[in-house]
């Protein structure tokens, strides 16, 4: 057997044990069971994927069982693995593993841990059904069952009700870019007629430039089936629009947004565009569509990230930016750097966010930066694998040698640069403000957490913590202070503490991915067409042209890191009123921002308060006030058997009454056989 | 074995048993229905193994004429043969679902489900026209008992209502069945099934059909008398009102509109289009603000239900077979929907949304399975709904893109609304003290629900137990209504030929 069908169904069958059995098997064999499996799963898929690194290996697909069959759309469970694939169940089983064993220690209170890892490991199966799907309806079910887990894992805490509104949120607004996905399934199907991945890629250049009929409209086939194929692609990595559910997805336990909401989950609709990557090539529509979608994103959360307090929220737009950049990438036809920056991105944003529930572990729950200050020697071990995260997602490096985001993020600006059309060029400026932006926020974050005086006297978490009041609700907690004035500095008698070892020892690992992934993969993925062997679109002459950028676009994304760093470096260390300073001169804009564009509140107004109000119209004055009234209770007022019908019934006749009915019933049809024969 | 009337056992066995019922007292009125219908599962599953996919179109055949020209003329193909499974395998979860909560006048209720399993059965196996009208509407008479008497407050209204909404349709059939076999000069279902009726005819023998299986369906606007029926019937009645008797008018289409009267169907597509989006749209914006659970679940079985007369006039394979898997999965769905409602309705007494909350706490064994249920009902991949809901859509786009767009807006409400119940009963804090003392789940309430959650599983991951007995009978009617399929609004035109081509094809030429 080949072993990718232990990598995909072992965490299923973890994730049964654990969540059907575990009241019956305890807590620890259901975390050794859950995170077991994802370690055999990581230690299958590094051969897999270096087999593919050395050039030895072809695509394969291994067949399960069929699925749906009917006429000739045939679907079936079938595990794919070429080289696309083979990236993808490194960062799913490598991530997913180290996010199992943070758990250890970061769930270690949680009275309900089988149930917990029993939904990792869902997830985890979910996406990888995913990146091995063979056909679109498989992508699909990953698709929907990585939605699923997640809804289930942002509302683990589902006694807050914060969290339900959150898990509801994200899948409901996932649920609106399926349906886009939906309706490019159903397109594909009819215009190719097949699902299968391979048969449609293959044919479809034969569809350039061919015409369809859609809603009424008469449109290029390929564009829309892409953009509809991409609006799927944009729920699920929450690009601008339908991003609305990915800041508040952080209700979620950490370990959940590092794992789901950045390394993996997310990544998804990257994957997709990778994947049908042969598609969207024979749509520049499309293709600028997904530029200009991806960059708008990239700055769009960058800006937003900017402005906020609550440690995860700003890593959680961060995500939302960086992927934006991958859409661009992918956008631009340089599919290698999409997935370069996706691959890099796994790890430095999975170590920042496990860091950050380090830090959170550390401070009592206490989300809110304004009440940190001054850890850098109260977690020392954090502190440097946070600093190490920042260096890579700022894309810290020199003559070619820098940490994992130096250089993807690098080869993106240039792809975009170098693509030459005016998509790419706005896309490389948008990418550029947004890596400033990037900087600001990366070392904000870092200054405001581990630098400056303590402030976390004034946090009611500390206090709580320092006072030893056990009731309050072992879960995190958000901006807990509308206030945007610094608290005063002051420990409260707080002594914040190291994270235990087994959360310390993933984030270790994820360090090193951070450092190491950039250099040591950079060649396969953005110059290597033997590498990806036709599993994505690779555009060589792109990846020729990206060398040949000038010189101040190879120094862009430097240059720009390191006047973001300045800016955060004179405001939160050198002249901390500045910050203030800026925030009153500028409240509109700074308002603006810390509402997060105020998309929430559009969002409101523009479709959840009309749909209520259309559900209670259409019940009150539709159903009750006009069908009933003219259907059943006119008809009873006309005819004034109504009342003695009710009348009978009441009285006790309902067994003659229904013999009288069947009696009738018969007879009618009797007498009709009989006149009919006659 | 083949020698024995199958079919007829399978009619007989739950009506004998419902006729002993009304002389033996409470307790073993239950065991009788438990085990009569426990037989007729039997029955059902070697109907299942024994029928042969790529045999003969109708199978386990009987012939036996009656009195005053009625034939007892039964037998099924493969479409019918899922819808009996169907049934068979809720009857004896529904008389589990009775065993506790009914407690007057147990006997008669007995007989009567019973007696109404006999009637839906005999429906889907019965080939004589009048035959089938009288299993068709009969089956009304128990089902109106059940409300009537073991109803709820407001059970004399919703009876009524249901009585009254579903007279119309069928005097309308009635008329129309009287001219068909004047003109046809036979009641045999077969052989009208391939009879061509004038196309004036069709147009309006379609709409006399039209007016019965609409309601029954129900479509938009004849669905008012679904919620008030199910919010006033017990839990038993609401699983075989939303798992079968809601099927048989689908059956109705399938069976009766699609292959008697093609060019009368192809007619009305854009009306029944035209309703099914409503239906879909309007139906789920009011389940969105419902207060009540089973009116909640009853307002969503009326969109789901859209999906299915979405399928069925797509006039193609996809359309047709996701329609019967959207029947099959809706049937199991909503069945276990009610009976999860029924399981809280016993325990507090209120159907009040509002008054629950948390029940994860105190029932994680129900809300595992509740969550389950939810899923498949909002079309989670991997569950029966999926597959149906799926290959529905897939069909209707290829008529109607627009038709499609409006329909697949279903699957972001049904999410909204369903995870909003899920919310509101499960997670959060129990909003009554009564609500968090709840129980979970007896052993007896795990019989009922994890049999119909293996189903569920079953048909989402390998649907083709399902699909392949009626994949020819899918055919049959393909072949039958494929000189009035509408074209659709594809169009696909290929593109301009490469330059390259266009130069070969410039060199061909001279």
């Amino acid at each position: 057997m080949h072993p990718v069908i232990f990598i995909v169904f072992l965490p299923l069958l973890a994730a049964i044990i654990a969540g059907l059995g575990g009241r019956w098997i305890g807590q620890t064999p259901s975390k050794v069971v859950t995170t077991g499996s994802l370690f055999i799963g990581a230690a299958l898929s590094w051969p897999i994927f270096i087999g593919y690194l050395t050039g030895g290996s072809q695509e394969q697909v291994v067949q399960v069982l069929s699925w749906i069959n009917s006429g000739n759309l045939q679907v079936a469970w079938e595990l794919r693995v070429d080289a696309l694939t083979a990236v993808m169940l490194v960062v799913v089983t490598t991530v997913s593993s180290l996010v199992h064993l943070y758990s250890w220690g970061y769930m270690a209170e949680d009275p309900s841990q089988p149930r917990f890892f029993a939904y990792l490991s869902l997830f985890s199966f979910a996406m990888l059904m995913l990146v091995t799907a063979n056909n679109l309806v498989q992508m699909f079910f990953g698709w929907e069952g990585v939605g699923l887990a997640s809804y289930l894992l942002i509302g683990f805490w589902y006694h807050k009700p914060s969290a339900n509104a959150a898990a509801l949120k994200a899948f409901v607004v996932n649920r609106v870019g399926d349906f886009g996905f939906s309706l490019g399934i159903f397109g594909t199907f009819w215009v190719f007629g097949t699902l299968s991945i391979p048969a449609i890629l293959a044919a479809a250049p034969s569809m350039a430039g061919s015409t369809v009929g859609f809603a009424g409209m008469h449109v290029d086939t390929m564009t829309l089936l892409c953009l509809l194929l991409f609006v799927g692609a944009m729920g699920k990595s929450a690009q601008l629009g339908l991003h609305t559910w990915l800041p508040d997805a952080m209700e979620g336990p950490t370990p959940v947004s590092a794992l789901i909401h950045a390394a993996t989950m997310v990544t998804a609709g990257v994957f997709m565009v990778c994947r049908l990557s042969p598609m969207f090539e024979q749509s520049a529509t499309a293709t600028m569509v997904v530029t200009f979608v991806g960059a708008a994103t990239a700055f769009f959360a960058a800006t937003v990230g900017t402005a906020q307090n609550d440690i995860k929220r700003v890593i959680a737009y961060s995500t939302c930016s960086q992927l934006g950049y991958m859409f661009f990438a992918a956008g631009v036809g340089a599919y290698g750097a999409a997935m370069f920056h996706l691959f890099t991105h796994a790890f430095f944003k999975a170590l920042l966010f496990l860091g950050a529930g380090s830090v959170i572990h550390a401070m009592h729950h206490e989300q809110d930066m304004r009440f940190y200050g001054g850890l850098r020697k109260e977690i020392p071990f954090t502190f440097w694998v946070m600093l190490i995260g920042t260096l890579a997602i700022t894309g810290v490096g020199i003559l070619g040698v820098g940490f994992a985001g130096y250089h993807s993020k690098d080869a993106i600006l240039e792809s975009a640069y170098a693509s030459g059309s005016v998509h790419g060029t706005i896309a490389f400026w948008a990418g550029a403000i947004a890596a400033l932006l990037t900087s600001f926020y990366s070392w904000r974050l870092m200054f405001l957490t581990f630098w400056g005086k303590p402030r976390w006297g004034a946090s009611e978490h500390i206090r709580h913590a320092v006072h030893g009041d056990h009731d309050h609700p072992d879960a995190e907690h958000g901006d807990s202070s509308h206030d945007d004035d610094m608290p005063p500095a002051g420990t409260g008698g707080y002594h914040p503490h190291e994270s235990p070892l087994t959360m310390l020892v993933p984030i270790g690992l994820l360090a090193v991915g951070a450092i190491a992934a950039g250099f040591t993969f950079s060649h396969y993925f953005l110059e290597s067409a033997e590498f990806w062997n036709g599993s994505v679109a690779f555009n060589e002459h792109l990846a020729h042209a990206m060398h040949g950028v000038p010189t101040w676009v190879k120094y862009t994304a430097t240059v720009v890191m390191l006047i973001g760093l300045a800016i955060a470096y004179n405001n939160y260390i050198r002249n901390p009123q500045d910050a203030a300073g800026f925030v009153k001169q500028f409240g509109g804009i700074y308002r603006f921002v810390k509402n997060k564009w105020y998309f929430d509140e559009l969002y409101d107004r523009l479709f959840i308060r009309p749909s209520l109000w259309f559900g209670r119209l259409f019940w009150m004055r539709g159903d009750e006030g006009t069908i009933d009234r003219f259907g059943p209770h006119g008809a009873a007022y006309a005819v004034g058997v109504g009342n003695k019908i009710t009348a009978r019934l009441q009285s006790g006749y309902l067994y003659s009454y229904a013999l009288v009915m069947l009696l009738g019933l018969i007879g009618a049809a009797s007498w009709a056989i009989w006149w009919a024969s006659k | 074995m083949t020698n024995l009337p199958l079919l007829t056992l399978l009619v007989a066995i739950p009506l004998v048993a419902g006729g002993l019922c009304l002389f033996v007292n409470a307790s073993a009125a239950r065991w009788i229905a438990l085990i009569a219908t426990l037989i007729d599962l039997a029955l059902g599953s070697y109907l299942w193994a024994a029928f042969d996919p790529n045999g003969a179109q109708w199978q386990f055949v009987e012939h036996l004429p009656l009195a005053a020209g009625i034939n007892w003329d039964l037998g099924i193909d493969g479409i019918a043969l899922v819808l009996i499974m169907l049934s068979v395998f809720l009857m004896p979860i529904c008389i589990g679902a009775s065993w506790r909560s009914i407690d007057k006048r147990v006997p008669e209720y007995m007989a009567a489900f019973l007696l109404m399993e006999a009637l839906m059965l005999g429906v889907f196996a019965a080939q004589d026209l009048f035959l089938f009208y009288v299993f068709f509407e009969g089956g009304l008479i128990p089902m109106y008992l059940i409300i009537g008497i073991w109803g709820g407050a407001e059970r004399i209204k919703a009876s009524y209502k249901f009585f009254l909404y579903t007279l119309f349709g069928s005097v309308l059939m009635l008329i129309a069945m009287i001219y068909m076999v004047l003109q046809a000069k036979t009641t045999s279902i077969p052989v009208l099934m391939a009879h061509d009726f004038p196309v004036d005819a069709q147009k309006w023998l379609w709409l006399a059909f039209f007016a019965s299986f609409a309601v029954k369906m129900p479509m938009w606007p004849v669905h008012t008398w679904l919620p008030d029926a199910h919010v006033q019937a017990p839990t038993a009645g609401s699983v075989i009102l939303a798992g079968v008797l809601l099927k048989m008018g689908g059956y109705g289409f399938i069976r009766f509109s699609l292959p008697m009267f093609p060019e009368g169907s192809a007619m009305f597509v854009p009306f029944v289009f035209v309703l099914s989006g409503i239906a879909v749209v309007y139906t789920s914006l009011v389940a969105l603000v419902q207060t009540d659970m089973k009116k909640l679940i009853a307002y969503s079985s009326v969109a789901h239900m859209a999906f299915v007369t979405f399928g069925l006039f797509a006039f193609n394979r996809q359309g047709i077979e996701g329609a019967m898997m959207v029947m099959l999965g809706h049937g199991l769905v909503s069945g276990a929907l009610f009976l999860c409602v029924g399981v809280v309705y016993d325990r507090l007494h209120t159907r009040e949304i509002a008054k629950y909350g948390g029940l994860s706490n105190n029932m994680p064994g129900y809300a595992l399975l509740f969550m389950v249920f939810t899923m498949a009902s909002v079309g989670l991949p991997g569950t029966s709904n999926f597959v149906g809901e799926f290959l529905s859509l897939v069909g209707t786009y290829k008529v109607s893109s627009w038709a499609a767009v409006v329909a697949t807006t279903g699957i972001i409400l049904g999410a909204a609304y369903m995870l909003l119940l899920y919310w509101r009963i499960a997670f959060g804090e129990a909003r009554t003290k009564e609500a968090a003392l709840m129980t979970d789940l007896s052993a007896r309430e795990w019989w009922l629900l994890a049999p119909i959650a293996a189903g569920v599983f079953w048909m989402g991951i390998y649907p083709e137990s399902f699909i392949r007995p009626f994949r020819n009978d899918v055919g049959r009617i393909l072949e039958r209504v494929e000189r009035a399929t509408p074209a659709g609004d594809m169009n696909l035109t290929p593109g301009k030929p490469q330059p390259q081509a266009e130069q070969h094809a410039a060199e061909a030429a001279h």
